[in-house]
């Protein structure tokens, strides 16, 4: 049996090795310098923080949404079209972004947080589709043809580099930033109410806390670092259409993600974007072109086996619950 | 915008009503499985997909079926793999959170998609062989042969199935595993074999759906994104289960999507219809015929 002290001395192990860790992708573009490495590894904080955003909604609060490219695409376009349209930078662009995306997420989720199991899911999923319609309609914000953003002097205020190490570094700063939210949002009320509507609607409601408030908090924070993430990505490639950043299946990608690391945890998604998708761009490198699609039959295999026999996720491996 | 002429509008109607047919008919397995079991496939659109590429197998040189002709054989694999799909994959997660029910369905869909994108690549192809070519002319309202055929069989499905589940002991069973598990086995029926059958016969019923779908539509690796997903928003329209409701919202959608695109522009049409989905469900949160659980 563990004693009480067995879990302090875990939870102290865990935090010397996540920090480890974290000092070591602190010094990694020090020592790796090949742009592909370093493509790979800014991919995979974007991918962990945008699902670790899913994951407040879907995975702590178990609203799942399968509209969350929505939230990018609002952010992308919003830096983008700030850039172009209104000469913005493309950091105000961002976090105008992403006061839409949660203005947004406010207006859709309070009407359809009234649905319940697979309604919300499926009407999350038309909202997508929705977004994805009028964005690729939309002559002004590029339409179907999509937007380049133009080449502007390197450098912080302009969101642009030559080199990849600062992208590299504002996206782990990004994770960081949102793992920390989840971090103290786990530990503080909002954790506990959000995870008392997952596990039981009805018994949260009875004992006094008002659902649609809390889910809304829940889709208002993972929508706000969703939008960060689709602007990181529109300066990152500095060319952005709705096929990029309004698909459906970006929606889907994050939530297993989410799912394959470890759904309500903290680190889950981490882990989940750390296989998830060096897998799709190794087998993208090495079996040629997008064209094989082999890497989707081992994810596709991975999420089964996975919902089969571990629903706790690869998270549930390691904390053994 | 062009003017909006009686023909046009026969012609845009009579198109809604043939698509809104076969969208009922490839979401009736879909509302068929959950009305059983509480489960949503989500990998619906790849068991379409999946029977069109049978279609489309055995329309190569090799066997040189038509994709009717290859019919029996389609309903048979697919009821097969509807079954093995149960067992392996549903029953272990029957009582496992719906999160895990939901993305064991997502896990499938990908892995689906990519196993047909890794054996006949991202191409388009068709079914080499084709039966019911060309139109009928209905007073200057063209209806083309494959679709006529397809909304046929669309009422004949929804006719067996509704018939096979309210006229047959079978269908009794599963109707009654549907209403109270622990209640039906004490009427000693096996839920087990209930939810197997259930998902073979919605399988087999979407293999049906594709093998009409496949006369006339391209087949490829893809193509049960879209028709996956308007199976989810018909049977969510209708009502989860309900089988009726699935026919009604069907024709509701196939006859929105049309008169969207004539009214409003092409690019509109599922802008339209999703829109029309939210309003309804957000007013009726149960869909049209769907029962409050």
């Amino acid at each position: 049996m563990p004693h009480k002290g067995d879990g302090i001395l875990l939870q102290k192990k865990a935090f010397a090795i996540v920090g480890t860790i974290w000092c070591l992708l602190l010094i990694f573009p020090q020592f790796v310098t090949q742009p592909f490495y370093l493509h790979l590894m800014i991919l995979i904080f974007l991918y962990a923080m945008i699902s670790g955003a899913w994951n407040i909604l879907g995975g702590y609060a178990g609203q799942v949404s399968l509209g969350h490219a929505v939230f990018f695409g609002i952010g992308a376009y919003s830096s983008t079209l700030g850039v172009l349209n209104f000469g913005l930078s493309p950091w105000i662009g961002m976090v105008i972004g992403g006061l839409i995306a949660v203005l947004i997420s406010l207006i859709t989720g309070y009407p359809t947080f009234r649905l319940k199991g697979h309604y919300f899911v499926i009407a999350t999923l038309a909202l997508g589709e929705i977004f994805f319609v009028i964005f690729t309609n939309w002559e002004w914000a590029g339409g179907a043809v999509g937007k380049h953003l133009p080449f502007l002097d390197p450098g912080m205020i302009n969101f642009q580099f030559g080199p990849k190490a600062p992208y590299y570094y504002i996206a782990l700063a990004f994770l960081t930033i949102q793992l920390l939210v989840t971090y103290f949002m786990e530990r503080s009320y909002l954790g506990y109410y959000f995870q008392a509507i997952r596990e039981d609607q009805d018994a949260a409601k009875a004992l006094g806390i008002e659902i649609t408030k809390y889910k809304l908090v829940a889709m208002a924070l993972s929508a706000f670092f969703v939008a960060i993430g689709g602007s990181f990505y529109a300066q990152y490639l500095l060319y952005i259409d709705p096929e990029s950043v309004f698909p459906m299946m970006l929606s889907i990608q994050i939530c297993l993600i989410t799912i394959l690391g470890g759904v309500g945890t903290v680190l889950g998604p981490v882990i989940g974007a750390a296989i998830m998708i060096p897998l799709s761009e190794f087998s993208r490198a090495w079996l040629g072109g997008s064209g094989s699609a082999l890497d989707l039959v081992i994810y596709g295999l991975l999420i089964m086996i996975i919902a089969v026999y571990k629903p706790s996720g690869l998270m549930g491996l390691l904390t053994r619950k | 915008m062009s003017e909006i002429t009686g023909p046009i509008l026969a012609q845009t109607l009579t198109t809604g009503i043939l698509w809104g047919l076969m969208y009922a008919l490839i979401a009736l397995g879909l509302t068929v499985i959950f009305g059983v079991m509480e489960i949503c496939n989500f990998a619906h659109g790849d068991f379409l997909m999946m029977s069109m590429f049978v279609a489309y197998v055995f329309s190569l040189p090799l066997f040189g079926l038509n994709a009717i002709q290859s019919m029996p054989l389609n309903i048979a694999i697919m009821f097969v793999v509807g079954i093995i799909i149960y067992k392996i994959l549903i029953k272990p997660v029957i009582n496992a959170p719906p999160l895990a029910q939901i993305f064991s369905t997502f896990g499938l869909l990908v892995f689906l998609r990519g196993l047909a994108q890794f054996i006949f690549t991202a191409d388009y192809h068709s079914v080499e062989k084709l039966t019911f070519v060309g139109r009928v002319d209905l007073w200057g309202t063209f209806l083309p042969k494959p679709q006529i055929a397809a909304a046929i069989g669309a009422m004949i499905m929804f006719a067996a199935v509704y018939l096979f589940i309210m006229k047959t002991k079978t269908g009794w069973a599963l109707l009654a595993v549907a209403e109270n598990k622990q209640a039906a086995a004490l009427m000693g029926i096996d839920s087990d074999k209930m939810f197997a059958l259930a998902w073979g016969i919605g399988a087999a019923c979407v293999s049906v759906a594709g093998a009409l779908l496949a006369n006339f539509y391209y087949v490829f690796p893809e193509v049960g994104a879209i028709f996956g997903f308007l199976s989810f928003v018909t049977v969510a329209l209708g009502g989860f289960g309900s089988i009726q409701g699935a026919f009604w919202a069907g024709l509701i959608i196939g006859l929105t999507e049309a008169l969207a695109g004539t009214l409003i522009a092409p690019s509109f049409k599922y802008l339209v219809v999703f829109a029309i989905f939210l309003l309804v469900v957000l007013i009726r949160p149960r869909g049209l015929m769907g029962h409050a659980s």
